[in-house]
């Protein structure tokens, strides 16, 4: 019974997201004022229909309803309560019931959080959220139906994959897809934007915190996939340059060149048109990244060829979404070119050429990721390009994009000298420098990358370090240092921290890569190994069992200088139901250092072949990716953004006199 | 006058800029493109000499031995027509095991031995890699193609 209400709900919120695609379109088109009014309750009550349909399948997982298909595939008695639910997106359905529940709550928040953009704005934007959830909800109703029932029902379920039974993988999609469907509201306001010719720096303010939201949840979605995949894999990697996660690197990498192009669009109304495109773009590649995942196509080319239906469908989508897109850039995109003027030497420039490189690496992405699948498709060959590819692409596009990220926030607009940017950064080209030399050597081993890296990482801090001083020493407020920190605008402190985490981010990399040590061995029991520092005493491995997997687990004491430093447990399971093996590592997490153990295979007589790994710095990796987001958070805190959405109307009056404050302090000019 | 020459400024350096940048993506794409070769195409002398290739077929059962190191393992790839020797220095992933489908990245040395330094893993115990499926495949149309007109004559 409850299935089948879910199902009921869910073709009751189609029914809804016509409506909501179609009426307030036309209304905005025509003039139509009950119709533009009809946009918010209906956004609203599409989010109520999705969310009680997805809370049906919550139910059936919980209850261990295993007469419905998806459940007995998905799920097990035995399966603790926390993996259960998380169960609901771990296959096909339930992950696709999750995107369009959180496409319903990006439409249900611009509905709320948008009480005085223009009626027949909000109305665009919610129809062409609308119509894009049509889409949605067709596939999922069509292909993917989760409430299909399985008759005779399953005695029991055939369980959750293992890998993902873990507590990263139950946030890391529902972040993820904040991020890729988040992308869908930036994308409705560029679309908007082209119906009502309406772009001028008022538009590009209404979509810029959307935007940076969406971002901050991609940026979060994607660290933690990669904390997964380093903890949960067993051999250490943090990220593999595998399709699935280029599929969700690509919309981040178009979609962080967007946020700085909106901010050019917002400051000095330049890019205007690159803005509207890049938004195309960046909706197009999460609505790939889609595809890839969802179509099997990455699994094989050739199944997808013989049971094409999910793939052709999203496909459809995905080229209806572009060709609709385009023609519509085509026909309507404002023809001003870059629109405000700027030097070859501003702060534009730097944008413009940081946004570029973003862009050409996103490129060398899709041409990685798209090029062997066309060939196997094509019956040509099959090939695959790996890792060494995207690194060689990598450090040449990035290096000049981090040294470009200094220089961007310190350059005016319109108009910068080279003398003056050359005076206010030379304290960080020294900083950097020095460190960027010394730092190798300390850690006791010199090499031309990684001094690059080390440089590069400290251009950036000490450069945001620098503004953040001029700042504080124009600062009108009294108090001390840190109170004139605070005073300063949330937007321009959250891009420091965004760059401040870039920084962090890139001495993970640096000396992780650089001065990682890895061993593999056999050990008896009793056996000791030196690495980084650290004696490893292994002694011996117990049989253990859990809710629905029994395990083998070792012991692994770890000294240094002869004092206990801790003991870990590396565990290989076996998981009951699906006789799956899975290592479970142990790690010993620290500020500048990870322990990281994993067993292998049991070799002979009690002795097993053991992975050991001293990785310096790694957390800084996820670190600086949380900053990152930390710094997204922070700007969409900022005043000015509360400001529009709340009193913007009754400020009307008081604009002007806010004018001068702006041009007092120049600070608000120089801002991201 | 002004304005022009800037723009045209703008667009040699992006230009520049952009050709740059492609010749450096394609030249890595080019130097880094691994190709796949099933036992089959290894014996018909497919495979590169001195490049890193993939390869992938069956791990052959009964073929798996284990040095005393515990780490050096060596074992055979067959796509049912040819086998190829592999070694492979290291820990292998959780679904390894004879029988199994199995995809090795490394190149051949003299005597004809697959010198693996990476063997892949595969997500689940019912999923083969799509490679070695399609290995199969076409190993087993070639034999049965040779039988066919091994008969006919």
């Amino acid at each position: 019974m409850i299935p089948e209400l879910g199902h009921f709900a869910l073709i009751l919120a189609l029914c809804v997201a016509i409506v909501q695609g179609v009426l307030p379109l036309v209304g905005a088109q025509l003039g139509y004022r009950s119709w533009i009014a009809l946009a918010r309750p209906a956004a609203q009550a599409q989010f109520v229909f999705v969310a009680l349909a997805f809370a049906c399948l919550v139910y059936a997982f919980v209850q261990n309803d295993f007469s419905v298909r998806y459940v007995a595939m998905q799920s097990n008695s035995l399966l603790p309560m926390m993996y259960r639910v998380s169960a609901v997106w771990g296959g096909h359905e339930g992950s696709m019931l999750l995107w369009v529940l959180i496409l319903a709550v990006w439409s249900l928040a611009v509905s709320i959080f948008s009480k005085n953009l223009p009626d027949d704005m909000v109305a665009r934007v919610v129809a062409v959220m609308g119509l894009i959830s049509v889409g949605f909800y067709l596939f999922v109703i069509l292909t993917s139906n989760p409430f299909d029932r399985l008759l005779p029902a399953a005695l029991d379920g055939r369980d959750l994959n293992p890998l993902l039974q873990d507590p990263g993988l139950i946030i890391h999609p529902p972040m993820l897809y904040m991020g890729y469907v988040g992308f869908s509201v930036a994308f409705a306001f560029a679309i908007a934007a082209l119906l009502s010719g309406r772009m001028d720096t008022a538009w590009a303010r209404w979509s810029r915190p959307w935007t940076t939201v969406a971002w901050l949840f991609l940026t979060l979605g994607i660290g933690l996939g990669s904390w997964w995949a380093y903890y949960e894999l067993g051999w250490g990697g943090w990220w593999f340059w595998d399709p699935v996660e280029n599929a969700s690197f690509m919309p981040w990498l178009m979609g962080t060149a967007l946020i700085h192009s909106l901010a050019a669009t917002e400051k000095r109304g330049s890019f205007k048109n690159w803005t509207v495109l890049l938004a195309i773009f960046t909706f197009s590649l999460s609505l790939l990244g889609t595809f890839l995942v969802r179509s099997g196509v990455l699994t094989s080319v050739h199944a997808f060829a013989t049971d094409p239906e999910r793939g052709a469908f999203i496909l459809m989508l995905l080229v209806l979404t572009i060709g609709i897109s385009l023609a519509l850039f085509a026909w309507r995109a404002p023809k001003v070119g870059l629109g405000g003027r700027f030097s070859l030497v501003s702060r534009e420039a730097a944008l413009l050429t940081n946004n570029v490189l973003l862009i050409v690496a996103c490129a060398a992405v899709l041409l990685g990721t798209l090029y062997p699948l066309l060939l196997d498709s094509l019956d040509v060959g099959k090939i695959s390009v790996g890792p060494p590819y995207f690194d060689a692409v990598f450090l040449p596009l990035m290096a000049p994009a981090v040294f470009l990220m200094a220089v961007g926030p310190i350059a005016r607009w319109k108009q910068a000298s080279i003398p003056d940017i050359v005076t206010r950064l030379r304290w960080a080209a020294v900083v950097s420098l020095v460190m960027g030399l010394l730092t190798p050597i300390l850690m006791g081993e010199w090499g031309a990358i990684r001094s690059l890296g080390f440089t590069m990482a400290f251009w950036v801090m000490s450069s945001v370090f620098l503004i953040i001083r001029e700042r504080v020493i124009k600062s009108k407020n009294t108090g001390n240092v840190f109170n004139k920190i605070i005073a300063l605008p949330n937007s321009f402190l959250g891009m420091c921290a965004a760059h401040f985490g870039v920084a962090v981010f890139i001495i993970g990399v640096t000396m992780v890569t650089s001065y990682e040590i890895e061993k593999d061995m056999r050990m008896e029991v009793g056996d000791t190994v030196a690495l980084g520092g650290y004696d490893f005493v292994f002694e011996g491995v117990s049989q253990v069992k859990g809710p629905n997997y029994t395990a083998h687990r070792g012991q692994v004491v770890v000294k240094k200088d002869g004092e206990l430093e801790t003991v870990l447990f590396p565990e290989k399971r076996i998981y009951t139901v699906q006789t799956m093996p899975m290592t479970e590592a142990a790690i010993d997490t620290g500020f500048t250092r990870d322990l990281y153990v994993s067993l292998g295979e049991p070799v002979s007589n009690g002795a097993w072949s053991v992975r050991i790994y001293y990785k310096p710095f790694v957390d800084w990796i996820w670190g600086g990716t949380f900053i990152m987001a930390l710094g997204g958070l922070l700007a969409v805190t900022d005043r000015r953004y509360r400001l529009v959405s709340r009193v913007a109307q009754a400020l009307k009056t008081k604009k002007t006199k806010d004018k001068l404050v702006d041009a007092k302090g120049s600070a608000v000019t120089q801002e991201s | 006058m002004k304005a022009r020459h800037k723009r045209l400024m703008f667009i040699v350096v992006g230009l520049g800029g952009l050709s740059v940048a492609a010749a450096l993506v394609f030249n890595a794409f080019q130097s880094n493109m691994v190709f796949f070769f099933s036992p089959s195409d290894v014996q018909a002398s497919q495979a590169p000499a001195n490049h890193d290739f993939r390869l992938g077929g069956l791990v052959e059962e009964g073929s798996m031995k284990r040095e005393d190191d515990g780490l050096t393992v060596h074992f055979v790839v067959t796509d049912r027509a040819q086998t190829i020797p592999v070694i492979f220095t290291g820990i292998l992933p959780d679904l390894f095991g004879e029988g199994q489908g199995v995809v090795a990245q490394g190149r051949l040395n003299d005597d004809g031995v697959f010198i693996a330094h990476e063997v892949l893993a595969k997500h689940d115990e019912s999923y083969m890699p799509p490679e070695v499926q399609d290995a199969m495949e076409r190993a087993k149309q070639a034999t049965s193609a040779s039988l066919v007109s091994s008969e006919s004559k």
